[in-house]
């Protein structure tokens, strides 16, 4: 990569985190906070993106952040208040921001219809002059440093004589003659002559910080004056200078309108004018001016290493997915360590038993460092979900605020990418077909403003992340008719209110007759859920009627590697999440009971929670076996619904790697991945809420599969 | 010896370009996130001159040079200002502040290297 392209890239990175800083930004002043450091903080932003932008002539961005920046700039000086209408008209601006820097990350064009409109937006808020400047303002010519406009370069003189004369401020303000001196001399041949007159004759009165001397510089060459003028612009005011043709006899005339001033004293104020040589002496002109200004006292510990501490850092996420490999294969590596100790037969006082242990907790403690560096904050999510809100609503003509809770709940990178789309179609969904219209709100007796709530939190080693909506709650009828006109169910179907709603994810669901030109993109819920479950996800719908719909979905804080329980099932060792386990119980006679033909229940504390064997649910053939001989897990599933798991005996607790099942078989139900095991062996990892949901479904046919199985090998055999 | 330059600019894409640019040239370069990091690494940073931004977080480019000029170590300096604006209200603001010059966004190499050549003479 080259340089240029690699500050290309970081160009783009910056700016996503200025459009997350603006965006939040403009969300607190849409909140009515108008601290001027807020106001700053996004005039700031914008001004960087500017800025940076016309280092790579992206001309059409920085025409938009200019226009952008001087209505923000007109606020912070309270030229203009933050009415309802600004802030809308800013925050579109932030959007079309956004979309000019993808545009010019992708190469694109943006919308430029889009572009403006917004653009008109904003003038609206500007005074005429300030509105309609011209772009030309901002053409992107690499101007330099030249800010003075050109002199005269008609009849180029055979060279110039140049009177310099530092005043102490100079000194102050970090030039240096010599340099100017010498940035001159590379016009062309230069004559220099010190003038030292000015100079005290005795200590007495000699001022450490004063400026003595001044030069009278010839130039043999045909330069322009705008060049010499150039040379000298920083130190216009801080300065006698005077330029003139060479054709001129010079020193005389030009020394004699001088005042010809005292000795310097010590009270003599700095601003006045610098005495004047009357007999110049030839120097050599490297000769370095003797001012003790320039020293630069006090210099000391200089550190070289203090190059560029920046407040993060980033890295490659190669890099980062490399290391998280490296922590998979040594978790991986602890386990068969600790196999190999364990056959050893080592005392239970040895002490590579407790230093075993160390070893774990290192190892836990890597990898929780390194799966730190994948979280990042869901804010940036949320902060894009709010422009799909505000897009939506304006699309559907629907008054909508979008509230959001626990930004900063952190959640593995890819996790937030693979979001982005459900998140967005849910939330095209909430507005679209959760809120009412402001008149059918008004006739609920409700806010004409409907609220969408987007949240994140943490849950005991998951993320939760709620999209709920003041709206009117699911029409089941609805749905159901729909679903039997779609062949999904038989029109008989005797379903739950929760199946119901679980049809919404059911492929070939779609509101056909209520598909619009927003929510209608070919993405139906099905996808959603897919897409979540591919992530180790659960999503569940709880709506009420009137008051409104809430879609829970729960993540794993990581998909490389998990807590989880090592347990044993008929000849399988298998891995059950710890996250979804609640306890474990030996269950006696007494606390067992029996339901129906097959069907068991495990009592505890007061409430009865149905008994599942895992073997049998995951097709194993019905081993008989005695329940009291098993230990139960108390799992807890989607809908918060609990269950028991029978199963033979628990191994061990410890960090499994989760290495995906897809790619070489098909989805198997109640099986989420699987994992290799210290030693060698791979368990399978089981989802509890799979094998739950499946008990009575697919379990028969699993059975029936295993059978078939047997058969076959028999028939072979 | 090289000389050294400290860049003070809040947009890691400026202090890249900037990087880039006088390392090209043959300048040492270390760089700060914003005016109190700069003032910061100028005590030990060892810099023949600073290139600081207008409008940073925490301190702003004034506040820097205020820091520097009023400060014990190296307060001479060259000092020059990164603006986007050409206004010439903002180079006089910068100059009575104490700046030594001014750098105008966007730069080239060529005109950034003439103007450290003027005020550090490398």
């Amino acid at each position: 990569m080259s340089a240029e392209q690699s500050i290309l890239n970081t160009f783009f990175e910056e700016c996503e985190d200025l459009l997350f800083a603006l965006t939040d930004g403009l969300a607190a002043i849409a909140d009515g906070d108008t601290e001027s450091e807020t106001v700053n903080a996004v005039f700031r932003s914008v001004h960087s993106i500017k800025g940076a932008a016309g280092a790579f002539q992206m001309t059409e961005l920085v025409a938009f952040a200019h226009k952008f920046e001087n209505v923000l700039d007109a606020l912070r000086s309270n030229t203009i208040d933050a009415t309802p209408e600004l802030v809308r008209v800013l925050q579109r601006s932030g959007d079309i921001l956004a979309d000019l820097v993808d545009a010019a990350r992708n190469q694109t064009s943006a919308n430029t219809h889009a572009v403006e409109q917004t653009l008109e937006a904003l003038k609206e808020f500007l005074a005429p002059e300030e509105a309609n400047a011209g772009e030309f303002e901002f053409s992107f010519s690499a101007v330099g440093i030249s800010m003075d406009e050109p002199g005269t370069t008609a009849g180029l003189p055979t060279g110039w004589i140049i009177r310099f004369v530092p005043q102490r401020d100079l000194f102050d303000r970090g030039h240096e003659p010599l340099f100017l001196i010498g940035a001159l001399a590379e016009l062309g041949p230069l004559d220099i002559v010190t003038d030292t007159a000015s100079v005290p004759d005795s200590m007495d009165g000699f001022e450490w910080e004063e400026s003595y001397l001044g030069w009278t510089l010839t130039l043999n060459a045909d330069s322009s004056e705008y060049l010499i003028r150039d040379i000298f612009s920083f130190v216009e005011d801080l300065c006698l200078l005077e330029i003139s043709p060479i054709e001129q006899e010079p020193a005389p005339a030009l020394i004699l309108e001088l005042p010809d001033l005292d000795p310097v004293t010590e009270d003599q104020k700095t601003e006045d004018a610098q005495a004047l040589p009357t007999h110049p002496s030839k120097v050599e002109r490297s000769e370095k001016p003797a001012e003790k200004a320039t020293e630069k006292p006090g210099e000391k510990g200089a550190d070289k290493s203090a190059k560029d501490a920046p407040a993060t850092l980033r890295v490659d996420l190669e890099r980062v997915d490399r290391l998280i490999n490296a922590v998979g294969e040594l978790i991986i590596n602890q386990s068969v360590i600790a196999q190999r100790i364990d056959e050893a037969g080592f005392p239970p006082s040895a002490q590579i038993l407790s230093d075993l242990d160390d070893y774990k907790l290192l190892a836990r403690e890597i990898q929780e460092g390194v799966m730190a560096i994948r979280a990042q904050p869901v804010k940036p999510l949320f902060q894009r979900m709010s422009r799909i809100a505000r897009e939506v609503s304006d699309a559907t003509g629907k008054q909508v605020q979008l509230v959001t809770f626990g930004e900063g709940t952190e959640v593995d990178k890819t996790v937030i990418e693979r979001l982005s789309d459900p998140l967005t179609h849910m939330i095209r969904n909430a507005i679209d077909h959760g809120i009412e219209s402001p008149e059918a709100r008004i006739a609920a007796g409700k806010e004409p403003l409907g609220t969408v709530r987007l949240s994140a939190s943490h849950r005991s080693g998951s993320v939760l992340i709620e999209i709920s909506d003041d709206g009117a709650g699911l029409n089941q009828k609805r749905i159901r008719e729909t679903a039997i006109r779609k062949g999904l169910i038989a029109e008989d179907a005797d379903l739950s209110e929760s199946e119901i709603n679980a049809l919404l994810f059911a492929p070939g669901f779609s509101t056909a007759t209520e598909v619009t030109n927003l929510s209608g993109r070919g993405v139906g819920m099905d996808v959603v859920k897919t897409a979540i479950t591919a992530l180790g996800g659960r999503i569940s719908i709880s709506t009420r009627p009137g008051k409104g719909t809430v879609f829970s979905i729960a993540l794993p804080l990581t998909l490389a590697v998990m807590d989880g329980m090592i347990i044993n099932v008929g000849d399988q060792t298998m891995v059950i999440p710890i996250s979804s386990i609640l306890e474990s119980i030996r269950p006696t006679e007494k606390n067992l009971s029996r339901i129906g033909v097959t069907g068991t229940v495990l009592s505890i504390r007061g409430t009865y929670v149905p008994v599942v064997d895992l073997a049998a649910s995951l097709g194993q053939p019905d081993r008989g076996v005695d329940l009291t001989s098993q230990v139960l897990l108390l799992v807890r599933t989607d809908g918060m619904t609990q269950c028991a798991l029978a199963v033979d005996r628990i191994i061990d607790q410890r960090q499994v790697v989760i290495k995906s099942l897809t790619g070489n078989y098909d989805k198997i139900p109640g099986v989420s991945g699987a994992t290799i095991l210290g030693d060698g062996k791979i368990a399978l990892i089981v989802d509890p809420d799979a094998i739950v949901s499946t008990v009575g479904t697919a379990a028969p046919r699993l059975r029936e599969k295993w059978q078939e199985k047997e058969h076959s090998h028999v028939a072979t055999a | 010896m090289t000389t050294h330059v400290l860049a003070i600019d809040d947009s890691r894409t400026i202090r890249d370009l900037l990087r880039a640019a006088l390392e090209r040239a043959g300048f040492e370069v270390s760089t700060a996130v914003d005016g109190v990091d700069g003032v910061e690494k100028f005590q030990n940073a060892k810099a023949d001159v600073v290139i600081t931004d207008i409008n940073m977080p925490r301190m702003d480019g004034f506040g820097v040079i205020d820091a520097i000029r009023g400060g014990t170590v190296n307060r001479s300096v060259p000092i020059l200002v990164l603006t986007t604006e050409s206004a010439a209200e903002l180079k006089n603001r910068a100059r009575q502040s104490g700046a030594t010059g001014w750098i105008v966004k966007p730069f080239d190499d060529e005109s950034i290297v003439s103007v450290l050549k003027r005020v550090t003479g490398a």
